[in-house]
Protein backbone atom coordinates (compact mmCIF):
# COMPACT_ATOMS: atom_id res chain seq x y z
CA UNK A 1 0.00 0.00 0.00
CA UNK A 2 1.36 3.39 -0.93
CA UNK A 3 -0.01 5.19 2.10
CA UNK A 4 2.15 5.20 5.20
CA UNK A 5 -0.88 5.32 7.48
CA UNK A 6 -3.14 2.33 7.79
CA UNK A 7 -6.88 2.84 7.44
CA UNK A 8 -7.23 2.00 11.12
CA UNK A 9 -4.94 4.78 12.29
CA UNK A 10 -6.45 7.17 9.77
CA UNK A 11 -9.86 6.67 11.32
CA UNK A 12 -8.45 7.76 14.65
CA UNK A 13 -6.70 10.70 12.99
CA UNK A 14 -10.14 11.81 11.82
CA UNK A 15 -11.38 11.48 15.40
CA UNK A 16 -8.50 13.69 16.57
CA UNK A 17 -9.24 16.30 13.91
CA UNK A 18 -12.89 16.35 14.90
CA UNK A 19 -12.05 16.76 18.59
CA UNK A 20 -9.68 19.64 17.85
CA UNK A 21 -12.50 21.26 15.90
CA UNK A 22 -14.47 21.60 19.14
CA UNK A 23 -11.59 23.56 20.66
CA UNK A 24 -11.26 25.65 17.48
CA UNK A 25 -14.99 26.42 17.65
CA UNK A 26 -14.74 27.53 21.28
CA UNK A 27 -11.68 29.61 20.41
CA UNK A 28 -13.49 31.22 17.50
CA UNK A 29 -16.52 32.08 19.66
CA UNK A 30 -14.25 33.54 22.34
CA UNK A 31 -12.43 35.59 19.69
CA UNK A 32 -15.65 37.04 18.22
CA UNK A 33 -16.86 37.70 21.74
CA UNK A 34 -13.57 39.43 22.59
CA UNK A 35 -14.12 41.78 19.62
CA UNK A 36 -17.60 42.92 20.63
CA UNK A 37 -17.87 42.60 24.41
CA UNK A 38 -17.39 45.43 26.88
CA UNK A 39 -14.73 45.36 29.60
CA UNK A 40 -15.76 47.41 32.62
CA UNK A 41 -14.00 46.13 35.69
CA UNK A 42 -15.56 46.57 39.14
CA UNK A 43 -14.40 44.67 42.20
CA UNK A 44 -17.92 43.48 43.07
CA UNK A 45 -18.29 41.62 39.80
CA UNK A 46 -15.59 39.14 40.76
CA UNK A 47 -17.08 37.99 44.05
CA UNK A 48 -18.44 34.44 43.98
CA UNK A 49 -22.20 34.43 43.38
CA UNK A 50 -24.16 33.03 46.28
CA UNK A 51 -27.62 34.35 45.53
CA UNK A 52 -26.61 37.92 46.31
CA UNK A 53 -25.33 37.29 49.85
CA UNK A 54 -21.66 37.94 50.55
CA UNK A 55 -19.87 34.58 50.49
CA UNK A 56 -18.70 33.29 53.86
CA UNK A 57 -15.59 31.23 54.52
CA UNK A 58 -13.42 29.22 52.20
CA UNK A 59 -14.81 28.59 48.73
CA UNK A 60 -13.42 25.06 48.60
CA UNK A 61 -15.42 24.17 51.67
CA UNK A 62 -15.62 20.64 52.95
CA UNK A 63 -18.85 18.78 52.49
CA UNK A 64 -19.85 15.26 53.31
CA UNK A 65 -18.81 12.97 50.51
CA UNK A 66 -21.44 10.28 50.10
CA UNK A 67 -20.19 9.41 46.68
CA UNK A 68 -17.06 7.38 47.28
CA UNK A 69 -18.85 4.08 47.93
CA UNK A 70 -20.83 4.61 44.74
CA UNK A 71 -17.60 5.36 42.91
CA UNK A 72 -16.10 2.09 44.15
CA UNK A 73 -19.19 0.15 43.08
CA UNK A 74 -19.09 1.94 39.75
CA UNK A 75 -15.52 0.85 39.10
CA UNK A 76 -16.47 -2.73 39.90
CA UNK A 77 -19.37 -2.81 37.46
CA UNK A 78 -17.60 -0.82 34.78
CA UNK A 79 -14.75 -3.32 34.73
CA UNK A 80 -17.39 -6.01 34.49
CA UNK A 81 -18.81 -4.29 31.41
CA UNK A 82 -15.33 -4.28 29.85
CA UNK A 83 -15.32 -8.07 30.14
CA UNK A 84 -18.88 -8.51 28.92
CA UNK A 85 -18.53 -6.50 25.69
CA UNK A 86 -16.07 -8.80 23.86
CA UNK A 87 -18.04 -11.82 25.07
CA UNK A 88 -21.27 -10.28 23.74
CA UNK A 89 -19.85 -9.90 20.22
CA UNK A 90 -18.62 -13.51 20.15
CA UNK A 91 -21.62 -15.22 21.74
CA UNK A 92 -22.56 -17.08 18.55
CA UNK A 93 -19.07 -18.61 18.42
CA UNK A 94 -18.98 -19.64 22.07
CA UNK A 95 -22.58 -20.81 22.19
CA UNK A 96 -23.73 -22.72 25.25
CA UNK A 97 -20.28 -22.80 26.86
CA UNK A 98 -19.97 -19.00 26.72
CA UNK A 99 -23.46 -18.62 28.16
CA UNK A 100 -22.66 -20.76 31.23
CA UNK A 101 -19.36 -18.96 31.80
CA UNK A 102 -20.92 -15.50 31.65
CA UNK A 103 -23.89 -16.53 33.78
CA UNK A 104 -21.48 -17.54 36.55
CA UNK A 105 -19.59 -14.23 36.14
CA UNK A 106 -22.72 -12.06 36.24
CA UNK A 107 -24.26 -14.01 39.15
CA UNK A 108 -21.09 -13.49 41.22
CA UNK A 109 -21.27 -9.75 40.53
CA UNK A 110 -24.98 -9.68 41.32
CA UNK A 111 -24.14 -11.34 44.65
CA UNK A 112 -21.69 -8.48 45.23
CA UNK A 113 -24.47 -5.97 44.57
CA UNK A 114 -26.84 -7.86 46.86
CA UNK A 115 -24.15 -7.89 49.57
CA UNK A 116 -23.66 -4.12 49.24
CA UNK A 117 -27.44 -3.71 49.34
CA UNK A 118 -27.80 -5.80 52.52
CA UNK A 119 -24.93 -3.87 54.11
CA UNK A 120 -26.95 -0.70 53.58
CA UNK A 121 -24.33 0.89 51.34
CA UNK A 122 -26.88 1.81 48.71
CA UNK A 123 -28.96 3.77 51.22
CA UNK A 124 -28.53 7.52 50.99
CA UNK A 125 -27.90 8.51 54.63
CA UNK B 1 -7.51 2.60 1.06
CA UNK B 2 -9.78 5.18 -0.51
CA UNK B 3 -13.45 5.02 0.24
CA UNK B 4 -15.88 5.96 -2.46
CA UNK B 5 -17.97 8.86 -1.27
CA UNK B 6 -20.93 9.57 -3.52
CA UNK B 7 -19.26 7.61 -6.30
CA UNK B 8 -16.17 9.82 -6.39
CA UNK B 9 -12.65 8.71 -5.60
CA UNK B 10 -11.28 11.26 -3.15
CA UNK B 11 -8.00 11.46 -1.29
CA UNK B 12 -8.02 11.03 2.47
CA UNK B 13 -7.68 14.74 3.25
CA UNK B 14 -10.50 15.67 0.85
CA UNK B 15 -12.79 13.08 2.41
CA UNK B 16 -11.84 14.20 5.90
CA UNK B 17 -12.63 17.85 5.18
CA UNK B 18 -16.03 16.91 3.74
CA UNK B 19 -16.88 14.51 6.56
CA UNK B 20 -15.74 16.83 9.36
CA UNK B 21 -17.45 19.94 7.98
CA UNK B 22 -20.64 18.03 7.20
CA UNK B 23 -20.53 16.55 10.70
CA UNK B 24 -20.18 19.92 12.43
CA UNK B 25 -22.90 21.45 10.26
CA UNK B 26 -25.24 18.57 11.01
CA UNK B 27 -24.58 18.79 14.76
CA UNK B 28 -25.10 22.55 14.95
CA UNK B 29 -28.16 22.56 12.68
CA UNK B 30 -29.84 19.73 14.56
CA UNK B 31 -28.99 21.31 17.91
CA UNK B 32 -30.36 24.67 16.85
CA UNK B 33 -33.47 23.04 15.43
CA UNK B 34 -34.05 21.07 18.61
CA UNK B 35 -33.63 24.17 20.80
CA UNK B 36 -36.14 26.11 18.71
CA UNK B 37 -38.58 23.24 18.33
CA UNK B 38 -38.63 21.97 21.91
CA UNK B 39 -37.13 24.54 24.26
CA UNK B 40 -38.78 27.57 22.65
CA UNK B 41 -42.01 26.27 21.09
CA UNK B 42 -42.94 22.83 22.45
CA UNK B 43 -42.69 23.91 26.09
CA UNK B 44 -44.48 27.17 25.35
CA UNK B 45 -47.45 25.37 23.87
CA UNK B 46 -47.46 22.94 26.82
CA UNK B 47 -47.71 25.95 29.13
CA UNK B 48 -50.37 27.75 27.04
CA UNK B 49 -48.15 30.54 25.77
CA UNK B 50 -46.72 31.42 22.38
CA UNK B 51 -42.99 31.50 23.07
CA UNK B 52 -40.71 33.76 21.02
CA UNK B 53 -42.58 35.40 18.13
CA UNK B 54 -40.59 38.52 17.23
CA UNK B 55 -37.25 37.42 15.73
CA UNK B 56 -38.02 35.99 12.29
CA UNK B 57 -41.19 34.17 11.27
CA UNK B 58 -42.70 32.58 14.40
CA UNK B 59 -39.53 33.45 16.30
CA UNK B 60 -37.42 31.03 14.29
CA UNK B 61 -34.37 33.32 14.42
CA UNK B 62 -34.64 33.75 18.18
CA UNK B 63 -31.65 31.46 18.74
CA UNK B 64 -29.41 33.61 16.52
CA UNK B 65 -30.54 36.67 18.47
CA UNK B 66 -29.66 34.87 21.70
CA UNK B 67 -26.20 33.98 20.40
CA UNK B 68 -25.71 37.62 19.45
CA UNK B 69 -26.69 38.64 22.96
CA UNK B 70 -24.34 36.15 24.62
CA UNK B 71 -21.45 37.23 22.41
CA UNK B 72 -21.73 40.77 23.81
CA UNK B 73 -21.61 39.76 27.46
CA UNK B 74 -18.62 40.73 29.54
CA UNK B 75 -16.21 37.89 30.37
CA UNK B 76 -16.26 37.58 34.18
CA UNK B 77 -14.14 35.30 36.32
CA UNK B 78 -14.54 34.94 40.08
CA UNK B 79 -11.61 36.35 42.00
CA UNK B 80 -10.33 33.02 43.37
CA UNK B 81 -11.03 30.91 40.32
CA UNK B 82 -8.40 28.84 38.57
CA UNK B 83 -8.69 30.74 35.31
CA UNK B 84 -6.98 28.29 32.95
CA UNK B 85 -9.01 25.29 34.12
CA UNK B 86 -12.14 27.44 34.32
CA UNK B 87 -11.75 28.41 30.68
CA UNK B 88 -10.81 24.90 29.57
CA UNK B 89 -13.81 23.12 31.11
CA UNK B 90 -16.50 24.20 28.57
CA UNK B 91 -14.24 23.20 25.68
CA UNK B 92 -13.74 19.74 27.20
CA UNK B 93 -17.50 19.26 27.57
CA UNK B 94 -18.07 20.40 23.98
CA UNK B 95 -15.27 18.16 22.65
CA UNK B 96 -16.78 15.18 24.48
CA UNK B 97 -20.11 15.96 22.85
CA UNK B 98 -18.59 16.29 19.38
CA UNK B 99 -16.65 13.05 19.75
CA UNK B 100 -19.90 11.15 20.42
CA UNK B 101 -21.09 11.95 16.90
CA UNK B 102 -17.99 10.61 15.15
CA UNK B 103 -19.20 7.03 14.71
CA UNK B 104 -22.94 7.59 14.29
CA UNK B 105 -23.74 6.59 10.71
CA UNK B 106 -26.23 8.64 8.65
CA UNK B 107 -26.04 6.59 5.47
CA UNK B 108 -24.15 3.73 3.80
CA UNK B 109 -21.02 5.88 3.75
CA UNK B 110 -22.01 9.00 5.67
CA UNK B 111 -20.07 8.55 8.86
CA UNK B 112 -17.17 10.65 10.08
CA UNK B 113 -15.02 7.67 11.06
CA UNK B 114 -16.35 4.11 10.95
CA UNK B 115 -14.52 2.74 13.98
CA UNK B 116 -14.71 -0.96 14.76
CA UNK B 117 -15.28 -0.26 18.46
CA UNK B 118 -18.39 1.76 17.55
CA UNK B 119 -20.82 1.89 20.44
CA UNK B 120 -18.11 1.24 23.02
CA UNK B 121 -16.31 4.33 21.76
CA UNK B 122 -19.53 6.39 22.02
CA UNK B 123 -20.04 5.35 25.65
CA UNK B 124 -16.43 6.15 26.49
CA UNK B 125 -16.57 9.58 24.88
CA UNK B 126 -19.91 10.53 26.41
CA UNK B 127 -18.52 9.86 29.88
CA UNK B 128 -15.63 12.26 29.28
CA UNK B 129 -17.99 15.17 29.85
CA UNK B 130 -18.06 14.39 33.59
CA UNK B 131 -14.39 15.44 33.70
CA UNK B 132 -15.23 18.83 32.24
CA UNK B 133 -18.10 19.25 34.71
CA UNK B 134 -16.00 18.27 37.75
CA UNK B 135 -13.14 20.62 36.90
CA UNK B 136 -15.63 23.38 36.11
CA UNK B 137 -17.17 23.07 39.57
CA UNK B 138 -13.76 22.87 41.20
CA UNK B 139 -12.20 25.79 39.34
CA UNK B 140 -15.19 28.11 39.89
CA UNK B 141 -14.28 28.73 43.55
CA UNK B 142 -17.94 28.72 44.47
CA UNK B 143 -19.64 26.44 47.02
CA UNK B 144 -22.72 25.88 44.88
CA UNK B 145 -20.66 25.11 41.79
CA UNK B 146 -18.61 22.57 43.73
CA UNK B 147 -21.71 20.89 45.15
CA UNK B 148 -23.37 20.84 41.76
CA UNK B 149 -20.30 19.32 40.16
CA UNK B 150 -20.08 16.59 42.81
CA UNK B 151 -23.76 15.83 42.37
CA UNK B 152 -23.28 15.68 38.62
CA UNK B 153 -20.32 13.34 39.07
CA UNK B 154 -22.27 11.00 41.35
CA UNK B 155 -25.26 11.03 39.02
CA UNK B 156 -23.35 10.56 35.79
CA UNK B 157 -21.39 7.56 37.05
CA UNK B 158 -24.49 5.99 38.62
CA UNK B 159 -26.38 6.16 35.33
CA UNK B 160 -23.40 5.29 33.18
CA UNK B 161 -23.87 1.68 34.30
CA UNK B 162 -27.51 1.11 33.25
CA UNK B 163 -26.61 2.83 29.98
CA UNK B 164 -23.67 0.51 29.30
CA UNK B 165 -25.48 -2.63 30.48
CA UNK B 166 -28.56 -1.83 28.36
CA UNK B 167 -26.36 -1.47 25.29
CA UNK B 168 -24.89 -4.95 25.88
CA UNK B 169 -28.30 -6.48 25.14
CA UNK B 170 -28.20 -4.89 21.67
CA UNK B 171 -24.58 -5.95 21.15
CA UNK B 172 -25.52 -9.56 21.94
CA UNK B 173 -28.43 -9.43 19.51
CA UNK B 174 -26.40 -7.84 16.71
CA UNK B 175 -23.12 -9.64 17.44
CA UNK B 176 -21.04 -6.54 16.75
CA UNK B 177 -19.93 -3.28 18.34
CA UNK B 178 -19.77 -1.45 15.01
CA UNK B 179 -22.77 0.81 14.50
CA UNK B 180 -23.00 0.09 10.76
CA UNK B 181 -23.18 -3.62 11.57
CA UNK B 182 -25.87 -2.97 14.19
CA UNK B 183 -27.88 -0.96 11.66
CA UNK B 184 -27.48 -3.73 9.06
CA UNK B 185 -28.50 -6.39 11.60
CA UNK B 186 -31.73 -4.49 12.31
CA UNK B 187 -32.45 -3.79 8.65
CA UNK B 188 -31.92 -7.42 7.59
CA UNK B 189 -33.28 -9.00 10.76
CA UNK B 190 -36.50 -10.93 11.15
CA UNK B 191 -39.01 -11.15 13.99
CA UNK B 192 -40.18 -14.79 14.26
CA UNK B 193 -39.29 -15.32 10.61
CA UNK B 194 -41.14 -12.20 9.42
CA UNK B 195 -38.88 -9.53 7.91
CA UNK B 196 -41.49 -6.99 6.79
CA UNK B 197 -40.07 -4.21 8.98
CA UNK B 198 -36.70 -5.79 9.70
CA UNK B 199 -35.93 -6.19 13.38
CA UNK B 200 -35.74 -2.79 15.06
CA UNK B 201 -34.45 -3.64 18.53
CA UNK B 202 -37.04 -1.39 20.17
CA UNK B 203 -39.41 -4.34 19.61
CA UNK B 204 -37.17 -7.23 20.64
CA UNK B 205 -34.99 -5.35 23.16
CA UNK B 206 -37.71 -3.16 24.65
CA UNK B 207 -36.39 -3.56 28.21
CA UNK B 208 -32.98 -2.34 27.11
CA UNK B 209 -34.63 0.57 25.27
CA UNK B 210 -36.53 1.65 28.38
CA UNK B 211 -33.45 1.47 30.58
CA UNK B 212 -31.40 3.29 27.94
CA UNK B 213 -33.86 6.19 27.67
CA UNK B 214 -34.15 6.58 31.47
CA UNK B 215 -30.35 6.54 31.75
CA UNK B 216 -30.08 9.07 28.91
CA UNK B 217 -32.49 11.37 30.74
CA UNK B 218 -30.20 11.19 33.77
CA UNK B 219 -26.97 11.53 31.79
CA UNK B 220 -28.38 14.69 30.20
CA UNK B 221 -29.42 15.96 33.67
CA UNK B 222 -32.90 16.71 32.34
CA UNK B 223 -35.68 17.37 34.77
CA UNK B 224 -36.64 14.34 36.75
CA UNK B 225 -32.87 14.00 37.22
CA UNK B 226 -31.71 17.64 37.19
CA UNK B 227 -30.30 17.83 40.74
CA UNK B 228 -26.82 18.85 39.48
CA UNK B 229 -28.23 22.09 38.08
CA UNK B 230 -31.23 22.45 40.39
CA UNK B 231 -31.83 26.20 40.25
CA UNK B 232 -33.84 26.37 43.46
CA UNK B 233 -31.18 24.57 45.52
CA UNK B 234 -27.85 25.22 43.84
CA UNK B 235 -28.57 28.31 41.71
CA UNK B 236 -27.31 26.51 38.57
CA UNK B 237 -24.82 23.96 39.82
CA UNK B 238 -21.45 23.90 38.11
CA UNK B 239 -22.54 26.65 35.67
CA UNK B 240 -23.11 29.36 38.33
CA UNK B 241 -20.01 31.39 37.56
CA UNK B 242 -20.08 31.03 33.78
CA UNK B 243 -21.28 34.02 31.80
CA UNK B 244 -21.68 35.01 28.19
CA UNK B 245 -20.00 32.90 25.59
CA UNK B 246 -18.67 30.30 28.00
CA UNK B 247 -22.19 29.66 29.24
CA UNK B 248 -23.31 29.43 25.61
CA UNK B 249 -20.80 26.61 25.05
CA UNK B 250 -22.37 24.67 27.94
CA UNK B 251 -25.78 25.39 26.49
CA UNK B 252 -24.76 24.11 23.04
CA UNK B 253 -23.16 21.04 24.63
CA UNK B 254 -26.26 20.21 26.64
CA UNK B 255 -28.54 20.18 23.62
CA UNK B 256 -25.99 18.68 21.24
CA UNK B 257 -25.54 15.84 23.74
CA UNK B 258 -29.31 15.36 23.78
CA UNK B 259 -29.25 15.09 19.98
CA UNK B 260 -26.23 12.78 20.18
CA UNK B 261 -27.80 10.37 22.65
CA UNK B 262 -31.04 10.42 20.66
CA UNK B 263 -29.10 9.61 17.49
CA UNK B 264 -27.31 6.77 19.29
CA UNK B 265 -30.64 5.47 20.63
CA UNK B 266 -32.22 5.61 17.18
CA UNK B 267 -29.21 3.80 15.71
CA UNK B 268 -29.27 1.10 18.38
CA UNK B 269 -33.00 0.62 18.77
CA UNK B 270 -34.94 2.20 15.89
CA UNK B 271 -32.93 0.92 12.95
CA UNK B 272 -30.71 3.95 12.39
CA UNK B 273 -30.50 5.41 8.90
CA UNK B 274 -31.59 2.20 7.21
CA UNK B 275 -35.04 1.24 6.04
CA UNK B 276 -35.95 -2.47 6.24
CA UNK B 277 -33.93 -4.45 3.70
CA UNK B 278 -37.08 -6.21 2.50
CA UNK B 279 -38.36 -2.90 1.09
CA UNK B 280 -35.64 -3.18 -1.54
CA UNK B 281 -34.42 0.44 -1.62
CA UNK B 282 -31.05 0.74 -3.36
CA UNK B 283 -27.88 1.95 -1.65
CA UNK B 284 -27.79 4.90 -4.03
CA UNK B 285 -31.16 6.18 -2.79
CA UNK B 286 -30.19 5.55 0.83
CA UNK B 287 -27.27 7.97 0.47
CA UNK B 288 -29.95 10.67 0.24
CA UNK B 289 -32.75 9.19 2.37
CA UNK B 290 -30.50 7.89 5.17
CA UNK B 291 -29.56 11.23 6.79
CA UNK B 292 -33.22 12.34 6.68
CA UNK B 293 -34.39 9.09 8.28
CA UNK B 294 -31.94 9.20 11.18
CA UNK B 295 -32.40 12.95 11.73
CA UNK B 296 -36.18 12.44 11.96
CA UNK B 297 -35.82 9.58 14.43
CA UNK B 298 -33.29 11.48 16.52
CA UNK B 299 -35.40 14.65 16.69
CA UNK B 300 -38.48 12.63 17.68
CA UNK B 301 -36.51 10.89 20.45
CA UNK B 302 -35.21 14.23 21.72
CA UNK B 303 -38.88 15.19 21.81
CA UNK B 304 -39.55 12.27 24.16
CA UNK B 305 -36.70 13.44 26.41
CA UNK B 306 -38.06 16.99 26.54
CA UNK B 307 -41.65 15.85 26.95
CA UNK B 308 -40.49 13.97 30.06
CA UNK B 309 -38.46 16.96 31.16
CA UNK B 310 -41.40 19.33 31.05
CA UNK B 311 -43.89 16.87 32.59
CA UNK B 312 -42.20 15.57 35.75
CA UNK B 313 -41.07 17.19 39.00
CA UNK B 314 -37.54 16.70 40.27
CA UNK B 315 -36.57 13.55 42.21
CA UNK B 316 -34.72 13.74 45.50
CA UNK B 317 -31.05 12.88 45.50
CA UNK B 318 -31.56 9.60 47.42
CA UNK B 319 -34.33 8.51 45.06
CA UNK B 320 -31.99 9.07 42.16
CA UNK B 321 -29.29 6.72 43.42
CA UNK B 322 -31.85 4.15 44.56
CA UNK B 323 -33.45 4.03 41.11
CA UNK B 324 -30.10 3.41 39.45
CA UNK B 325 -28.62 0.85 41.81
CA UNK B 326 -31.68 -1.05 43.03
CA UNK B 327 -33.81 -1.12 39.89
CA UNK B 328 -32.09 -0.29 36.65
CA UNK B 329 -28.82 -2.18 37.14
CA UNK B 330 -30.37 -5.50 38.30
CA UNK B 331 -32.96 -5.28 35.51
CA UNK B 332 -30.25 -4.53 32.95
CA UNK B 333 -28.17 -7.50 34.14
CA UNK B 334 -31.23 -9.76 33.95
CA UNK B 335 -31.88 -8.44 30.44
CA UNK B 336 -28.33 -9.40 29.42
CA UNK B 337 -28.81 -12.95 30.71
CA UNK B 338 -32.24 -13.40 29.11
CA UNK B 339 -31.00 -12.01 25.79
CA UNK B 340 -27.99 -14.32 25.88
CA UNK B 341 -30.15 -17.37 26.66
CA UNK B 342 -32.55 -16.53 23.82
CA UNK B 343 -29.66 -15.88 21.44
CA UNK B 344 -28.05 -19.25 22.21
CA UNK B 345 -31.36 -21.13 22.25
CA UNK B 346 -32.53 -19.85 18.83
Amino acid sequence: MSNPLSAFLRDYLTVGIFASLAFVLVGLLLFISWLVRPDRRQAQKYIAYESGVDPVGDMWSQSQVRYYIFALLFVMFDVEAVFIFPWATQLEVFGFFGLIEMTIFIVILLLGLVYAWRKGVLRWV
Amino acid sequence: MTHALLGLELAYWQQTIIRVLAGVTAILLLTGGVVYLYLFKFVSFMQSRLGPMEAGPYGSLQLLAEVGKWLQKEDVFTENSDRFIFGLAPAIVLASTFLMFVVIPAGPNAVIADLGTGIYYVLAMSSLSVLGILIAGWASANKYALMGALRAGGQLIAYELPLVLAVIGVVIAAGSLNLQDIVAAQSEGEIFGWGGIGNPYVLTQFVAFGIFMIAVQAELAQTPFDMPVAESELVAGYMVEYTGIRFLVYFISEFATAVGFAAVASTLFLGGWALPASWGISDGAMHVIGPIVIATKAVLLVGVVFWTRFSFPRFREDQLQRLAWKFLIPIALANILVTAVLKVAF
